[in-house]
């Protein structure tokens, strides 16, 4: 064993370094995804999206950041001043630890805990206090409805969220990252829990308030919610660089734990490049739709926001789960799990689309005038 | 209405200030909402901030120079604003409008409705939550337009095109050509903005049954235009009361049946398909000749008299009130304000729902704050 290599095995040297790698990779993932943000949205709306920064705009987010960092770091003066300039630390620490729990590679995470998954769950609930704090201190009223939608609506969606990962666990046996993607060699489970798929990206867009779901940030009505006061490098940790690392976690546990990781397709004889490669493909895929939907969807309303995490969103979490152990009790084949998933899924879309009457348009008359 | 919940906890209604600088007022406009947690109980509109004193203005310069208030006032609609001034001078005047110039009119006047609605469109979606996009379809449809009107009169938004008797100065050579184009391409257009919204469930859930208001309330509180013919009266001033061409054409008139935010939206998207047909009716049918009359006077004197020119503007019935004691210049000139009317309206509608409805309420009254304070 070379020098080197006793260095590196050293328990706080290996932690350090991991930490570090985690930490540039978040800082680069943070960079490319506003590039990204902004082209794709660009191109959704006909526009062309940044292109005077570097050959296709590249640039642009450190022109971003520049401008953020030369801005004025404001402070009302009847700003609770601790809480205020505490929040968004509170907001980006838990979804900073979150990462600490993702493995990237079958060989390479920060630290792969047995309980992964329920580590991963836990800490991203606690992202809403830094919401709440922001929305709070800031004495202002749109800052304070929108830190109570915000409570209420990440509160609520973490139900459904944990249920849905709930479901996929029973499925896998086990909290482990590393058995669940491994369980995925041959067939990923999005393909046998379609509805736990559904109702994950479903919260997981809730989780980061994006359309349709963000009635926090509202800008129309609460002209952007808890964020409101906030100015230069405390809006960029409070809003960007939280909200996009939490897109890129959410997302990346998404395809760890749906789209079979690194594992699947072709396995693991390819080396650590190809793991890599496939895992940040289904993770950008993932993030993409998520994109997709921010730039066409209108938003709900508050109360429907509600009542479609309770009413929906809810009992079909819960249909998921009765629905795997009675398969896992009982030893069906695998094929009824795709059969049932897939069956609870058309009728909850079908239970939307008669709740909401989708025929009306033909509602305006047209009579003939002159 | 407190209930036993509300008793035990004292809840506290909190005043939201809504405006002048809220980027869902579309200007500077201000409504002070009294939210019971995200319930609106009262809602009080400020108006006053756009303020130019329009009408007292007009009164310190002659007819013709007195043109350019109207476009700074219905600054989205400025043809439909010009000719309702023009009308008015001609009619007290007795001035003949030739064939052509009245045609020209028209044909932009409607082009105006067109690009004034796709700003309504846009705007609408906006409000509901859209990220831009439709803000972007519905402008590139609403730059094909201006581009016209900027080769027609030289400016994209105060035009001064329009002049007591007739015109300015005659319209492009491929004027008719790219007109028929902008037709065809209209319809793309708002087929492109349909498709987005128009069946969308979430855009459907938000704008179903809110701010109803029933035909015999829009007509007390003296509503017109989209606003009124979404609550079911079939009301159109270029019909029931034609004035220039209009009895020509050949349109139909878009009612809804329940008056709430999604029929004032699905009237607009109709009343432009229908503005495209008049346009395209009067594109064929346009003649050759003058655009003034033969012997326009130098300088424009009207008789004493009064009168009361109303046209149907994009967002209603826009009025105005000219008084003359003769001379050159108006003795009164009062504008009768559609987005005004229609907006007295908002407390009756945005009371007993939620914040977030009360935003798109006020989008679907689709006001341009330069009119309301004038």
């Amino acid at each position: 064993m070379s020098a080197l290599e006793t260095f590196f095995d050293n328990v706080w040297i290996d932690a350090l370094w991991r930490l570090l790698a985690v930490l540039g990779l978040m800082v680069l993932v943070v960079l490319a995804l506003t590039w990204i943000e902004r082209k794709f949205i660009g191109r959704i709306q006909m526009r062309l999206g940044p292109m005077r920064t570097g050959p296709f705009g590249i640039m642009q987010p450190i022109a971003d950041m520049v401008k953020i960092l030369l801005k004025e770091d404001l402070r009302p003066a009847t700003a609770d001043r601790l809480v205020f300039e505490l929040a968004p630390f509170l907001a980006f620490v838990p979804v900073f630890l979150t990462l600490l729990a993702l493995p990237f590679t079958a060989k390479w995470g920060v630290r792969v805990l047995d309980l992964g998954l329920l580590y991963f769950i836990a800490v991203s609930g606690l992202t809403v206090l830094g919401y709440v704090f922001a929305g709070w201190a800031s004495d202002n009223k749109y800052g304070l409805i929108g830190a109570l939608r915000t409570a209420a609506q990440l509160i609520s969606y973490e139900v459904p969220l944990v249920l849905a990962v709930l479901a996929l666990a029973m499925l896998a046996g086990s909290l482990n990252l590393l058995d669940i993607v491994e369980k995925q060699g041959r067939v990923p489970f999005i393909v046998w829990q379609p509805l736990g798929f559904f109702l994950f990206m479903a919260a997981a867009v809730s989780d980061l308030t994006r359309r349709p779901f963000d009635v926090a940030a509202a800008e129309s009505e609460v002209a952007g919610g808890p964020w409101i006061e906030f100015s230069g490098i405390r809006w960029s940790i409070l809003y960007a660089l939280t909200e996009y690392t939490n897109m890129f976690a959410l997302c990346v546990l998404g395809s760890l734990i749906f789209l079979g990781g690194w594992d699947w397709p072709l396995g693991l004889k390819w080396g650590w490049w190809w793991q890599l490669v496939l895992i940040f493909a289904k993770t950008m895929t993932l993030i993409l739709v998520i994109m997709w939907v921010n730039g066409t969807f209108p938003r709900v309303r508050v109360d429907q926001l509600m009542s479609l995490c309770w009413k929906l969103l809810l009992p079909l979490a819960f249909a998921q789960i009765f629905l795997n152990g009675l398969i896992i009790v009982y030893g069906w084949p695998d094929w009824t799990f795709l059969l049932t998933s897939g069956l609870a899924l058309a009728v909850a879309g079908y239970v939307v689309y008669s709740v909401i009457p989708v025929g009306a348009p033909s509602r305006i008359v047209v009579r003939s005038g002159a | 209405m407190a209930t036993e919940l509300d008793r035990e906890l004292e809840t506290l209604d909190i005043n939201v200030n809504v405006g002048p600088q809220h980027p869902a007022t579309h200007g500077v406009f201000r409504m002070v909402l009294t939210v019971s947690g995200e319930k609106v109980v009262d809602a009080v509109p400020h108006i006053g901030y756009m303020h130019r004193g329009a009408e007292k203005l007009s009164e310190g310069v002659d007819y013709r120079q007195g043109l350019i208030f109207q476009d700074r006032t219905e600054y989205l609609a400025q043809f439909n604003a010009e000719m309702c001034y023009c009308q008015a001078i001609e009619r007290l005047g007795g001035i003949e409008v030739p064939e052509r110039a009245e045609y020209i009119r028209v044909i932009l006047a409607e082009l105006n409705r067109i690009t004034s609605h796709y700003m309504f469109a846009g705007a609408f979606a906006t409000d509901l939550g859209v990220y831009g996009t439709a803000f972007t379809y519905a402008f590139r449809e609403r730059e094909y337009i201006q581009a016209i009107f900027e080769a027609v009169t030289g400016d994209r938004m105060m035009y001064g095109y329009f002049r007591p008797g007739g015109v300015v100065w005659d319209v492009t050579d491929d004027f008719k050509d790219r007109v028929r184009w902008v037709c065809k391409q209209t319809r793309v257009g708002i087929d492109d903005i349909d498709r987005l919204l128009t069946k969308n469930e979430v855009f459907l859930t938000r704008s179903l049954d809110i701010g109803c208001i029933s035909k015999d309330d829009a007509i007390d509180y003296g509503l017109s235009g989209p606003m009124l013919r979404a609550s079911g009266l079939q009301f159109d001033l270029r019909r029931d009361e034609p004035y220039s061409i209009y009895d020509r054409f050949e349109f139909e008139i878009p009612t809804g049946t329940r008056g709430d935010v999604y029929d004032r939206y699905l009237v607009r998207m109709e009343e432009m398909r229908q503005s495209a047909r008049i346009v395209e009716q009067a594109i064929e049918q346009m003649p050759d000749g003058p655009i003034m009359p033969e012997k326009a006077p130098r300088r424009l004197r009207l008789p004493p008299g009064e009168i009361y020119m109303r046209t149907e503007n994009p967002r209603g019935e826009y009025g105005i009130y000219l008084v003359s004691k003769g001379g050159e210049k108006p003795y009164r000139l009062k504008i009768r304000s559609a987005c005004l009317s229609n907006l007295t309206a908002l407390k009756q509608m945005v009371v007993g729902h939620y914040v977030a409805d009360a935003v798109v309420i006020l989008g679907s009254v689709d006001i341009v704050l330069g009119e309301v304070d004038r």
